[in-house]
């Protein structure tokens, strides 16, 4: 499989804490890769070294090209960023968050809107209701449709688990699986609850403060003993 | 609590609305006032959202509003006389201020801003007002100009009330300006995604909206409505065309501004057309409410607001479910 994403020893800090020590990284066309680890590992921080939104070094390859620039530029490359607390337009309505979506895009939405319709059946009835009064669920929904919109090669979703219940979570990962398989979208995901991140990849990585401690398939890695241990707990 | 806010307000507009049609009803000579005072709203109202647009962007509070104002308002007097008529002028005056607008964000706001603190853009913005204010005198001169108008200047007697032509043409004008820009913000791509980037500048860049342009942009269209205000001012009976002619107008914006609830372009709206009128109304009714004394009462009123209500009639009540 060709690689869609490469990160080659990239580097990351913010002011003077250095929060990544040289990871490399591939995400496949058409793949989705987890990547796991505690609470100020550097999951988050690898995806905001993609979309350019923390100083870095190292090298990061999309798609045959380097990204140097700003978000917005790795935005209309094709990269969709789903941040950490989803990114919500909470004061435009739920239509107009999915609109901002295609911003990068011109012509007709309609095709898009359906596409994102068929998965979130519910958003239709809710297009003018104000993003900020939908659940924490529906709010993930929705920054996924919104990310959707912007018909990506690459999906980078930042815990989107976050606070919500158990029915929820997997509902979201039913639709991650669904948007990979069908549309052939790459997924980058990142993630606290292995169980759930392993079950739904392909490949994962796990870091441990900055580093790529280690990486392999994710039906190998849910039988590994230390990933067992620390992150399943059993 | 929301809710129980909204009526309040609601009840104090009804109120206020009242009172201004049954007095107007009443005596011809309230009413004439009060359209009068409305005139003098608009103008507030429209350099009101051009401070509102910067600040909902920005948290700034951009003090130049009023010198760009002057500075657009001069350049629509050049032109004029330089030969255009009024309507030519104008338009190519509101486009030279969205040009200038965006140039001067270019220029003066961005760099400073880079670094991050509001109060140093706060700062830049004085020294903006200090430079424009100064080049107009530079340029123009000191001395008073005669701006002409786009009405004429009689009056219209309907129902034994004398509506002047100037006065609702200047309502017209500056309602309209605000409305334009309403529908560019709602109904537009480009509207939307500057909403956007005002009120979630991470989030936008994300989705590729570039943010630092709609900034400049904002600015761009902060200045039209500027330019509109201070044509509108300069037009009318109570301002005269000099450098330092937005200076009280300004205050009165900032009033509207406050009053309206610093985020919401209606409610600068609402509350520059109801200081416009019960100003007007107060100087002319109470005796010992001299000209003199309107200002010191738009600045009594922006404390009261800032003290009793911060988030003023029409604030944004942030609705977030967590």
């Amino acid at each position: 499989m060709a690689a869609l994403l490469e990160l080659r020893d990239v580097d990351a800090r913010y002011g003077p804490v250095r929060a990544l020590h040289g990871v490399t990284l591939t995400v496949g066309e058409g793949e989705i890769v987890a990547l796991l680890g505690a609470n100020g590992a550097g999951k988050t921080t690898t995806l905001r070294a993609v979309s350019g939104m923390v100083r870095r070094g190292g090298t990061v390859v999309f798609a045959d090209r380097e990204l140097r620039g700003t978000p917005e530029s790795v935005a209309r490359l094709g990269i969709a960023h789903v941040p950490e607390g989803r990114g919500t337009f909470s004061e435009l309505t739920v239509w107009e968050n999915l609109r901002l979506g295609a911003f990068t895009r011109h012509g007709s939405i309609d095709a898009d809107a359906k596409r994102v319709l068929a998965l979130f059946p519910w958003l239709g009835e809710r297009k003018s209701q104000q993003a900020g009064t939908l659940s924490g669920g529906e709010q993930q929904m929705l920054a996924i449709g919104r990310a959707m919109m912007q018909r990506p090669r690459l999906l980078m979703v930042d815990e989107p688990s976050l606070g919500l219940a158990p029915l929820v979570v997997a509902e979201i990962f039913r639709v991650l699986k669904e948007l990979n398989e069908k549309e052939g979208t790459a997924v980058l995901l990142v993630e606290q609850n292995a169980r759930n991140s392993l079950a739904v990849s392909h490949r994962a990585y796990l870091l441990e403060t900055g580093r790529v401690v280690l990486a392999g398939d994710s039906d190998e890695l849910a039988q590994h003993e230390g990933i067992r241990r620390s992150y399943l707990g059993y | 609590m929301a809710a129980y806010n909204r009526y309040v307000v609601g009840a104090f507009l009804a109120a206020c609305a009242i009172f201004l049609v049954v007095g107007s009803l009443q005596s011809a000579l309230f009413a004439q006032l009060t359209v009068s005072g409305l005139a003098n709203g608009g103008i507030y109202a429209s350099l009101g959202v051009a401070l509102v647009l910067i600040y909902r962007a920005t948290q700034v509070i951009n003090f130049a509003q009023g010198a760009i104002a002057t500075f657009t308002t001069y350049v629509a007097w050049q032109l004029m006389t330089w030969g255009l008529s009024y309507w030519p002028a104008f338009f190519l005056t509101l486009g030279i201020a969205f040009v200038g607008g965006t140039l001067v964000e270019l220029i003066t706001i961005r760099p400073v801003e880079r670094r991050g603190n509001v109060l140093t853009v706060v700062i830049a913005t004085l020294g903006l007002l200090i430079l424009v204010e100064g080049s107009v005198g530079w340029i123009w001169g000191a001395e008073i100009r005669f701006m002409p108008s786009a009405f004429p200047a009689h009056s219209e007697h309907i129902g034994g009330v004398a509506f002047s032509l100037q006065d609702l043409g200047t309502i017209g004008i500056s309602v309209a300006s605000v409305i334009v820009l309403w529908a560019l913000f709602q109904f537009t791509k480009i509207g939307l995604a500057m909403r956007a980037a005002a009120f979630r500048p991470e989030a936008a860049r994300l989705v590729g909206v570039r943010v630092s342009w709609m900034l400049s942009l904002g600015w761009g269209l902060a200045a039209v409505l500027g330019a509109v205000a201070g044509m509108m001012a300069a037009a009318s009976p109570s301002v005269l065309l000099q450098p330092n002619m937005m200076d009280g107008v300004l205050i009165y914006a900032f009033a509207a501004a406050v009053l309206g609830g610093l985020e919401s372009p209606a409610g600068a709206v609402v509350a520059g057309l109801l200081i416009g009128a019960m100003l007007n109304l107060l100087g002319s009714y109470v005796s010992w409410v001299t000209p003199q004394l309107l200002l010191p009462a738009a600045f009594v009123l922006m404390l009261i607001v800032l003290l009793v209500k911060p988030s003023g009639l029409f604030g944004r009540t942030q609705v977030r479910r967590v």
